[in-house]
């Protein structure tokens, strides 16, 4: 397969599903945006695509709780098909990704575990964060410890590699409601479920710094961050600076995720 | 009636912040027992529910891991509050989109939140009864306290939107009384100018006595009365917000002089320097702009000033969701948002807030997270602004909001034809924002808040965002669009049928409720509405296109042809007006300016006794200190085109002097800069105003703009204008505007003046704002991989001060620290050589010479220095000063300056490139002070700390 097709969901209030689909094309998928009511009325449009995302924004305006209403529409919409079908999907192996709203949307609908809860400082935070990926059972960050030395030309001496030796993802978060919360932190990371951890301090007050999960196996993924703000170099706030670069590019993520389709 | 109570489990964030506010509010000093102690949210729904369905919604609207939630109600000391019947609710629209989902049948639903005080009796005082509703209930548990009707009014809601009850509140649906469903006849042509004068005001009109007898003098002519609707057509047409009739009158100066009008002078101006990418200037909603073949740039910048004194979150709100629907409506798709906010001081005592004004730390608040919420929501990063405090934007706090869209070069939307359909997509009506622009352009005093509550509306940016999918890309499908704001329908439908006439019928307007008045649908402000003009062989595709994204149409008549107005109610006309009256009928305003005359003769110098602790004082002035706290709350990352941020350096901590936006493909990008300074404008408005134009061009070339290419909006903020004194100051600053867009050849396109910001407080007294001009620049970027920031870059390099630094003190910083002298001299005058001086500076940038870049502004060179330390967390050592006088050097406010870090190896080709003399002020260390002649090093920590305290302190 060439390009494998990626559906990215957009529910109304959804404003970052333009951003992923030009990640997931950078990365080599065939993006095409979903409206929400859309895919409840023609579930099948799933059987194309091998992948989906589900983008960030605030869809039906978060109102009573963040991704509750999106993720009702996708469970239970018109038939409730595509909830059945959504199931399938992912038991078919083929990526899911939920970005900020998306994994509150994850969350909500059974695919994820966990919840996001209010910042613990109570109001929403637009800033640039560096991720961590610990190994897991994520086929999303599969692959980013395997950074490309010499691409990371550019962003040398910042300093900004974790202790593990892996290359630190940058990109921003912009959300409100993005505190992680799980009742066993230790025994979903000892499960291999904690793909992305904050790795530049906590920036919500998320339980062990967690920053995304993923399911048991691996194809979904839901994590608060904006991989896909950070798609080109130049979006790095230091890359006049010589910050940022190849190895720390939010797309990655993408790359990750297509590498994944392809081999279906 | 079900009633679930749902409370967060541990910690919930809102409750310190209710804490915190009641503290201010000096309620729960004198009262431990109004101290909040919980916060819970209420979900009202109307219907039968069985145990089962409950069970089912509970489970969608609570999640086990966060929340606990109870069918029952609760008992205990607290306040619940709701939102008034008919203000957007999201909370209940969600319910009735889960019920609908999950097949739940429900009749409405409402929503509220409850907060617990700690249990004591509340002693015998009668409850609290707003807006008229019925008192639900009268036993001993609704009675409540003093200070917990004080809590209530001035902490837990704001009854220009919400209403409250101590104990339980019981959920109010909007059914809507029944209207007569007819227009009146009112009265006019027998009136003299006394009786003409008592229905202004009852009316509350705010048109002028001759504005009223031309109203007169039409209907006598028209042998009949008018009706309800079209006296109030003609008085938001005619108002001042609408008209702008101040900056369109004929005005005298007190020695018999004249004055050309005042938007005459700024469209003159522009049409002087005739600018190549100039596509459209003052016409529309917008001013257009085209820096790149193909690629064409909308710009506009509004205020919402008066909205958001009453209701900060709802008015700041709506203020960024009409100037983004103002790009939309010249068929640009909105791409970034801007905000410039001037608050009073935060820390007044709570017993010196003027009778009827909200606290500033109130206003402040709730206008940050209503420009936040707005903005994240609908998707566009919020990237340049300002925060200014002064004590005399207490009562009347401003609110500037901005937006940029996005077009390609077809041909902009034009004029209706005879025969198109006029057709409203968006929100649904309701009596919310009746007659806000007759509400804005009058002065406030302390009753506005509770009779303005129909002014007021919360924005739903969730819809706003739909109309622009289903707008952008449909461009062949309408001939022109306007977007509903201040008037409504009267006045989005009146100004597009200008040309044509337009024949529609209300009955067909989608209601929120019913009951409304004819008038009241005609001139509802509610939000989140377009009107289009759309071919009839189009409105089909439209319509698909508004299905596919689920946002209603309405088709509410056709565009005519015979140049009058005609709006049916149910078949009964109920305006029938001549559409050249309507827009021509309005005398000009005769005006009278009492001009200024600033000192500009005699400078004084400044002593400053310790440099150090100055600067240190300058740096956490609210001011100038980090904004930081803020700007992370607005979402400024999204749509991944911010390049330079508003916040930059290696902590992301220190102030950058413009953004610069740039789609991810492109090379090229645009660059937003603000001028504003108030202060330099109570001494001198001519240069206040040259000032302003100034240093928001100085903003976007030091961040890699080019200062060829720079197209201006301005937005006026004043007093009275009909105290001669005050219009002459207007008439000041638009001069200024004029000759330093003339100097730099850069063009103003749209402008936007907000009049009567005046308050009269009960003590009989007026307070207004000081004169405050907003300039915004947005100016083309021809490399975006090439841009520069504030922050020092590297130890070693030379740091070099262009433009000159002259004794001018008058409005500094400097003054508002350590007071103004009796004789403060000269406010910062215009530099003739700073147009030159940026384009060389520009050949600079573009050589790759210039390593950071950081204008002087607010206190001086000084704080310049710092904020390049803050930013780059790096030393700075000054060896030389521009002028003999050091504090002259350090600390006064000449425009024109920027301080240009540039390597070593290129201080020659940079210095020749410069063409005029420069100074050579040190260079950047990495020894982490700040070293000054003569002054005691100060360490870079010790800056970050002073530059960020007053955040974390206020």
């Amino acid at each position: 397969m060439s390009r494998p097709k990626a559906i990215v969901v957009a529910g109304p209030g959804t404003n970052r599903d333009t951003a992923a689909a030009r990640a997931l094309d950078l990365a080599g998928a065939d993006a095409e945006i979903i409206l929400s009511a859309r895919l409840v009325a023609e579930p099948e449009l799933l059987d194309d695509a091998q992948m989906l995302v589900i983008a960030g924004g605030f869809s039906y305006a978060d109102a009573l709780g963040a991704g509750r209403m999106l993720a009702l529409e996708l469970t239970h919409g018109g038939t409730g098909r595509l909830g059945e079908m959504l199931r399938s999907f992912v038991d078919a192996g083929r990526p899911v990704l939920g970005i900020c709203n998306g994994f509150q949307v994850l969350t909500r609908a059974g695919l994820l575990p966990g919840a996001l809860g209010h910042n613990e400082q109570g109001r929403f935070e637009c800033r640039w964060v560096e991720l961590s990926a610990p190994p897991s059972r994520s086929i999303w960050t599969a692959g980013l410890g395997a950074v490309d030395v010499a691409g990371d030309s550019d962003g040398a001496g910042d300093g900004d590699d974790d202790n593990s030796g892996q290359a630190t993802i940058h990109c921003p978060i912009a959300h409100g409601e993005g505190r992680y919360v799980h009742r066993d932190p230790a025994g979903l990371a000892a499960d291999g479920q904690v793909a992305l951890r904050y790795a530049s301090g906590n920036p919500n007050g998320s339980v062990a710094d967690i920053a995304g999960v993923c399911d048991p196996t691996g194809v979904v993924l839901g994590l608060m961050p904006h991989p896909e703000d950070h798609a080109v170099a130049r979006q790095h706030p230091r890359y006049h600076r010589g910050g940022g670069g190849p190895a720390h590019l939010g797309l990655r993520l993408f790359q990750s995720g297509v590498r994944h389709a392809k081999e279906l | 009636m079900h009633r679930l109570t749902i409370r967060t489990t541990g910690t919930d964030p809102r409750l310190q912040a209710l804490v915190n506010a009641a503290r201010t509010s000096g309620v729960t000093v004198a009262h431990p027992d109004c101290v909040p102690i919980g916060i819970a949210d209420i979900v009202f729904v109307h219907g039968s529910l069985t145990a089962g369905q409950r069970d089912e919604l509970a489970a969608v609207l609570i999640d086990p891991l966060l929340q606990t939630g109870s069918w029952d109600t609760p008992t205990g000391r607290a306040v619940e509050v709701a939102l008034l019947p008919g203000v957007t609710d999201d909370a209940a629209t969600a319910v009735l989109t889960a019920c609908r989902m999950l097949h739940i049948p429900v009749v409405a639903a409402a929503a509220g939140r409850r907060i617990e005080l700690p249990n004591e009796l509340p002693n015998e005082l009668p409850n609290d009864l707003p807006n008229d509703l019925p008192n639900d209930s009268s036993n001993d548990a609704d009675r409540v306290t003093e200070p917990v009707r004080e809590l209530a009014r001035t902490v837990l809601a704001n009854p220009v939107i919400e209403r409250w009850h101590a104990g339980t509140i019981e959920a109010h649906f909007a059914d809507g009384h029944a209207g007569s469903n007819r227009a009146e006849l009112v009265p006019i042509r027998t009136l003299d100018a006394d009786q003409l004068a008592a229905l202004n005001a009852t009316r509350g009109l705010a048109l002028d006595l001759a504005e009223l007898q031309a109203i007169r003098e039409h209907f006598v002519a028209a042998r009949r009365e008018p009706t309800d609707a079209e006296l109030e057509t003609l008085a938001q047409t005619w108002s001042e917000h609408c008209a702008h009739k101040t900056f369109q009158a004929a005005i005298t100066t007190a020695d018999g002089g004249s004055v050309p009008p005042l938007m005459g002078q700024l469209r003159r101006c522009t049409d002087q320097i005739a600018a190549p990418f100039v596509r459209s200037a003052f016409v529309g909603n917008a001013g257009i702009i085209s820096f790149v073949p193909g690629v064409s740039l909308a710009l506009k910048a509004e205020t919402h000033n008066h909205p958001s004194a009453v209701e900060p979150f709802g008015g700041a709100n709506t203020g960024v969701g009409g100037v983004i629907r103002d790009v939309l409506g010249t068929g640009h798709r909105p791409i970034a948002a801007t905000d410039v906010l001037c608050f009073g001081l935060p820390d007044m005592p709570a017993d010196q807030v003027p009778a009827g004004s909200l606290h500033p730390e109130r206003i402040r608040d709730g206008v940050i997270a209503g420009v936040a919420d707005y903005g994240n929501k609908i998707g566009l990063p919020t990237v340049a602004g300002a925060v200014l405090y002064d004590a005399g934007f207490t009562t009347n706090p401003l609110v500037f909001c901005g937006c940029i869209g996005i077009g390609d070069d077809r041909p902009l939307p034009a004029q209706p034809h005879p025969g198109d359909r006029v057709v409203v997509l968006g929100g649904r009506t309701g009596r919310d924002g009746i007659k806000g622009a007759t509400f804005s352009s009058a002065t406030m005093d302390a009753t506005t808040g509770e009779v303005a509550g129909a002014s007021v509306q919360i924005g739903d940016p969730i819809t706003e965002k739909l109309l622009i999918d289903v707008i952008i890309g449909a461009e062949d499908l309408y001939r022109a669009i306007t977007d509903c704001g201040a008037g409504g329908l009267s006045s989005a439908i009146g100004e597009m049928a200008e040309c044509v006439g337009a024949d529609i019928e209300l009955g067909l307007v989608p209601l929120k409720y019913p009951g409304l008045e004819p008038w009241e649908i005609w001139l509802s402000e509610a939000q989140e509405r377009m009107v289009l003009a759309v071919p009839p062989d189009q409105v089909p595709a439209l319509l698909e296109r508004c299905v596919e994204h689920g946002v209603e149409l309405t088709d509410l008549g056709r565009f005519t042809g015979d140049g009058r107005l005609v709006v049916r109610h149910h078949d009964a006309v109920v305006v029938d007006l001549d559409l050249a009256f309507m827009h021509d009928g309005r005398p000009q305003r005769a005006m009278v300016a009492e001009l200024p005359t600033p000192q500009r003769a005699i400078p004084t110098g400044r002593v400053v006794a310790d440099v150090r602790g100055t600067l240190l004082a300058l740096l956490a002035h609210r001011n100038i200190a980090s904004k930081a706290d803020v700007i992370h709350q607005y979402d400024h990352e999204i749509l991944g085109s911010t390049i330079v941020r508003p916040i930059t350096g290696v902590a992301a901590d220190g102030p950058s002097d413009g953004v610069v936006i740039a789609h991810p493909g492109d090379t090229h990008g645009f660059a937003i800069g603000i001028g504003v300074n108030p202060w330099y404008g109570l001494h001198d408005p001519e240069a206040m105003a040259h000032a302003a134009v100034d240093e928001a061009i100085r903003n976007v070339v030091a961040c890699g703009a080019d200062p060829e290419r720079v197209a201006l909006l301005d937005n006026f903020s004043w007093g009275d204008p009909r105290r001669p004194s005050t219009l002459g100051e207007l008439a000041a600053a638009v001069k200024g505007c004029c000759d330093a867009a003339l100097a730099h050849r850069a063009p103003f396109v749209s402008g936007k003046d907000s009049l009567n910001n005046e308050y009269i407080g009960s003590d009989g007294r007026r307070h207004a704002v000081p004169p405050t001009l907003v300039i915004t620049a947005v100016a083309h970027v021809p490399n975006a991989n090439l841009v520069v920031t504030s922050d020092a870059a590297a130890a070693g390099d030379v740091l070099v001060l262009v433009g000159g630094t002259r004794t001018e003190f008058a409005g500094s910083h400097l003054d508002l620290i350590l007071g103004e002298p009796a004789e403060p001299g000269v406010a910062p005058q215009p530099d003739p050589a700073a147009p030159a001086r940026y384009r060389q500076l520009h050949a600079a940038i573009r050589a790759g010479l210039v390593r950071a870049c950081h204008d002087v502004s607010e206190g001086g060179l000084a704080v310049s220095l710092a904020e390049m330390c803050i930013g780059g967390r790096l030393g700075v050592e000054v060896t030389s000063l521009p002028d003999a006088n050091p504090i002259t050097s350090l600390f006064a406010e000449s425009i024109g300056r920027l301080v240009v870090e540039v390597h070593p190896r290129d201080l020659a080709a940079f210095t020749v490139l410069l063409a005029e003399p420069i100074t050579v002020l040190g260079s950047v260390t990495d020894r982490d002070v700040l070293e000054l002649p003569g002054v005691t090093p100060i360490r870079v920590d010790e800056l970050v700390h002073a530059f960020t305290r007053s955040e974390q302190s206020s």
